[in-house]
């Protein structure tokens, strides 16, 4: 069977595998673009909206997808010095920044005791922490209603502050756990050795090698307050004490009075914190939506 | 990060209470027990207190009248049963959860398999522009929906006008009404899917891709006989945690259509809501939610049996 | 039938060059070994065999035909990984069915096919596991079944053997000869070790830096390595290799070495390494050609200090400085002293070899493969 310089090669009559190749690319990156188009139009419009005064808006003489020949400021200028915006952006910071500082006090040591230090219970307390997760805030949403208006805390950013850490507490110590059991044993060990108490051995060696989880977990904290809805629609009414989310839906959006440049300019500017932080920190957001499954 | 869900719940075995030989150990082994202890005491607090508490509080509210002076058993239950208007309710948290899911879960496996094929470089910007729905407060982003499908500016209705169509009443007609909603709740949820299906295709060995081809599969039977039965843990993870904050999604009703037109959107938190909050009947509007509660439990129970399987399979 | 070609193939990943056009003959039934060190792109070899790389420049053929432009699955051939690659979600039947499966090959015949492969490899009753139940060596033969039961052209194999223990290795060695026996097949087979490559390869091939440095029986490699590279691969432990300079005295040639060392050539030698009397050279010699001094002088003796010993039990390692230079010499250990003493050495010049620094290729002499008239070491 070795009669080899006789017969010439055969060569099957195929398309190359390069050209077959960058045909899948080709497609791949139309139905991308045919997607990517789908998620940003929203975004993309309110800021196109965000440029035209009311008066370009009402008169519906501009192309509404592209922004204004004429683009002014008088939304942002209205916003910040004719309503409550300010103060809704004062207390949400306020009210997130609190709630951030609670649930990583909260939820470090107890990951850290979950996940490192074994005790009787400790493995159906953690599954435990997980399933509270699942408890969704439209439905402690009443029960919480009476109980912050016994602690007369209703109608006041306070009440947010109490509350807002279940929705983030057993998510941030779902992530912590999972990444201090990722630091090595040996660590422990030798820290053991070294002489260190728990407290220390947290402090100086499981939060300084967990810290992408740290971020990940604050990140995922502050969008999540930064976000809440149900909550202060539920338990605030006070222009004064309200917070971004709920502060531009109840009180910007009037009856009959539609500013929506000025209304978009509000929500942009309110969706802004998360977007930047995304922006320069994505990974590590990434990483704190990976670790288990959230919104959506 | 998907492996830590795995690891965290074939989790920590608790260790047998020392019986000691010597005084010495024996203080350590409770030492290190009781600063454990109160390590995690702040959260137990928060979770007994505002969590389990008001869980087992709301079912107690859900008990009373009105004017919550009386106990009146399950006579609300009774009450929501009679009412067309709950079995509505019903029927259209049913339908939106479960429609959006499923387009959720498709958008998210044919994006992550597009991200999946570019080169690696490519991705990782790809991945950063198409998650940016998610990142937005969702009751910002829609209301900026709301201003599109506005009935007299809607951007939509403009380009329709453009091309000669119709003109559609977004938010005012039943039908379209409650297909917005499904729309916003699928353009919020879809990058979730994609960014947790790119990780879970990223985890599958190219290894096995490479058998496979040379044991003679195309694409499709790469698909089919590898890709999908490597990811099945994690789809169906997903997919009920999904199924779980969709049933209780409130402000995308909230924002859209507060629940019209004619209670033909409102879903259970929604109409939770305006029982209890708006309309002041606290113990109605519990009874209400709670209805959420027997889906989140067999959910649950099948997602924690999903996590335990994944851990057993690597 | 299936012969492997591969002509003036050259793969390049970016700007590096990982294959720099190879010429490869495999004829059909033969077990060829690509063997080199990390790097020299034996593995990148193989995977363009397989289709699994595009090849940058050059003609690969199985059986006569081109295959270049053909997906894996068209080429008919089948490849056991380095790490096993085996479905974690089908049970090893299905594992190794998968293949004739996918081309819709009646159930029956399926069975008989697989269970056939599986009684080779001693995996019958494994058959309903599932990867994860199985150790090491049983994940490996149940990828090596996967690759019997297609019936291919050629068997790859990505060095397979690279995961197992010591002993287990040793073990799958002698599998994996068995097989070839048992089935015949066209198989190339890529690894490191080149001791796997001796003890199952027909010819082997060192491959270095992309390109291939020899091609031969594994006896040819041993006793007549062309390039320094080869001589100081093949053989544990390797090859020594000394600076000296070949000088002429009186008409006969001799190697001289540091520390007043001169060893005699060969006669047989003279005429091929005449031309380079003069010259500084490199002497190679295998520590088993090194040994204790025996009664009848050769003139090849010498004398030298002991640095280390290590005793192997059946042999014992001595090793000597000669100019700076560690020597390794194989002794029996009832002759072996310790270190710090001297000890007397007798080097086996019939299987010298000189290297020419320059170019880095072993000088050819006639003599040397004829030396050693022992059975060829080849795989059967």
């Amino acid at each position: 069977m070795s009669a080899i310089a006789a017969d010439p090669p055969r060569r099957r009559a195929v398309g190359s595998l390069r050209r077959n190749r960058r045909w899948a690319l080709v497609t791949s990156y139309v139905f991308l673009v045919l997607f990517a188009i789908f998620f940003l139009t929203p975004p993309y419009y309110q800021l196109v909206t965000a440029t035209k005064s009311s008066a370009e808006i009402s008169s519906q003489t501009t192309d509404p997808w592209l922004p204004s020949p004429s683009p002014t400021l008088e939304n942002i200028d209205a916003l910040w010095n004719k309503t409550d915006f300010p103060i809704y952006l004062r207390n949400t910071a306020l009210v997130t920044l609190c709630v951030v500082v609670i649930t990583m006090a909260i939820a470090v040591p107890a990951a850290f005791s979950l996940g490192r230090m074994k005790f009787w219970g400790s493995g159906i307390l953690a599954t435990g922490v997980f399933l509270t997760y699942l408890v969704p805030d439209s439905l402690l949403f009443l029960p919480l209603f009476k109980v912050v208006g016994n602690l007369g805390l209703l109608n006041s950013y306070w009440a947010l502050v109490l509350v807002y850490p279940t929705l983030t507490v057993p998510f941030c110590t779902w992530i912590m756990i999972g990444y201090f059991q990722s630091v090595p044993k040996e660590l422990d060990e030798a820290a053991l050795i070294d002489g260190a108490n728990h407290l220390q051995m947290l402090f100086k060696i499981f939060i300084p090698v967990a810290l992408p989880g740290l971020i990940a977990a604050t990140i995922f904290a502050f969008t999540v307050c930064w976000a809440a809805f149900v909550y202060p629609m539920a338990f605030i009414y006070s222009s004064d004490q309200q917070v971004l989310t709920a502060g531009t839906i109840t009180t910007l959006v009037k009856g009959d009075v539609y500013q929506w440049g000025m209304i978009m300019t509000a929500a942009l500017i309110a969706a802004a914190p998360p977007l930047v932080i995304y922006a320069f920190l994505m990974d590590y957001y990434i990483a704190g939506l990976t670790a288990g499954a959230t919104k959506g | 990060m998907s492996e830590t869900i795995s690891r965290r719940s074939s989790a920590v075995k608790p260790a047998a209470p020392d019986a000691a030989r010597t005084g010495n150990l024996y203080r350590l082994a409770r030492r290190r027990s009781t600063t454990a202890f109160l390590f995690a005491l702040p959260l137990l607090a928060v979770i007994g207190g505002l969590i389990v508490y008001p869980g087992l509080y709301a079912i107690y509210l859900s008990m009373l009248n009105k004017s919550q002076t009386k106990f009146i058993g399950l006579g609300n239950y009774a009450f929501l049963f009679s009412r067309d208007i709950f079995w509505q309710v019903v029927e259209q948290s049913c339908l939106f959860a479960i429609t959006a899911v499923i387009l959720k879960a498709l958008i998210g496996i044919v994006t992550a398999h597009l991200v999946n094929n570019l080169p690696s470089k490519g991705q990782r910007k790809w991945r950063g522009m198409l998650l940016i729905p998610w990142v937005i407060p969702l009751s910002l982003s829609t209301l900026g929906w709301f201003w599109l499908l506005d009935p007299t500016y809607s951007a939509f209705n403009w380009l329709l006008a453009g091309i000669g169509g119709p003109h559609i009443p977004w938010l005012s007609e039943p039908v379209w009404a409650r297909f917005c909603t499904i729309l916003v709740n699928v353009w919020f949820g879809a990058p979730f899917f994609l960014i947790m299906y790119l990780a879970a295709l990223k985890s599958v060995p190219e290894q096995l891709y490479e058998a496979a081809a040379i044991d003679g599969a195309n694409a499709w039977q790469k698909l089919i006989h590898i890709t999908l039965p490597m990811m099945r843990n994690i789809i169906a993870i997903t997919v009920l945690f999904s199924l779980i904050v969709t049933f209780a999604n409130y402000d995308i009703v909230r924002v859209l259509t507060s629940g019209g037109p004619r209670n033909t959107t409102h879903i259970f938190a929604t109409w939770a809501f305006q029982l209890g909050i708006a309309s002041g009947d606290i113990p109605l509007g519990a009874s209400v939610s709670l209805f959420m509660f027997p889906i989140l439990g067999i959910s649950a129970v099948f997602i924690l049996r999903g996590v335990r399987r994944r851990g057993r399979e690597i | 039938m299936a012969r492997v070609t591969l002509n003036k193939v050259v793969k390049k990943f970016d700007q590096t060059e990982a294959v720099r056009g190879i010429d490869l003959d495999i004829a059909d039934r033969e077990f060829v070994v690509l063997v080199g060190p990390s790097g020299c792109g034996k593995s990148t070899t193989l995977r363009m065999i397989a289709g699994l790389e595009e090849t940058t420049a050059g003609e690969i053929m199985i059986g006569g035909e081109i295959v270049n432009d053909l997906p894996p699955k068209d080429r008919d051939i089948a490849m056991v990984f380095q790490n096993y690659a085996l479905y974690p979600h089908m049970t090893v039947f299905e594992n190794m069915s998968f293949g004739l499966r996918l081309k819709k090959f009646p159930k029956a015949e399926i069975r008989q096919r697989v269970e056939r492969a599986a009684r080779i490899l001693d995996i019958i009753e494994l058959l309903d596991r599932r990867p994860r139940q199985l150790s090491g060596g049983q994940r490996q033969r149940v990828a090596m079944g996967r690759a019997i039961v297609r019936n291919p052209k050629v068997f790859l194999f990505d060095e397979p053997l690279s995961n197992l223990d010591a002993k287990l290795r040793v073990q799958m060695r002698t599998e994996i000869k068995k097989v070839h026996q048992q089935v015949r097949t066209t198989t190339v087979y890529v690894t490191h070790d080149q001791v796997e490559a001796m003890t199952l390869a027909d010819r082997v091939v060192v491959m270095n830096s992309g390109r291939i440095e020899q091609v031969g029986t594994p006896h040819e490699l041993y006793h007549s390595p062309k390039t320094r590279f080869v001589a100081g691969f093949i053989g544990s432990p390797a090859m020594n290799f000394l600076s000296c300079r070949l000088i002429d005295a009186a008409g006969a040639l001799a190697v001289q070495l540091g520390e007043g060392l001169t060893l005699p050539v060969p006669a047989e030698r003279s005429a091929a390494y005449r031309p380079y009397a003069g010259r500084a050279l490199v002497l190679g010699l295998r520590p088993e050609h090194i040994t204790e001094s025996r009664s009848y002088g050769t003139g090849a003796e010498f004398v030298l200090p002991v640095d280390v010993v290590e005793p192997m039990g059946m042999e014992t390692m001595v090793y000597v400085s000669v100019d700076g230079t560690e020597v390794c010499a194989r002794v029996s250990p009832e002759a072996a002293l310790a270190p710090g003493e001297r000890m007397r050495f007798m080097a086996d010049m019939r299987h010298m070899h000189l290297i020419d620094p320059d170019s880095e290729r072993v000088i050819e002499a006639p003599g040397a493969a004829r030396v050693n008239g022992a059975a060829a070491v080849t795989a059967a």
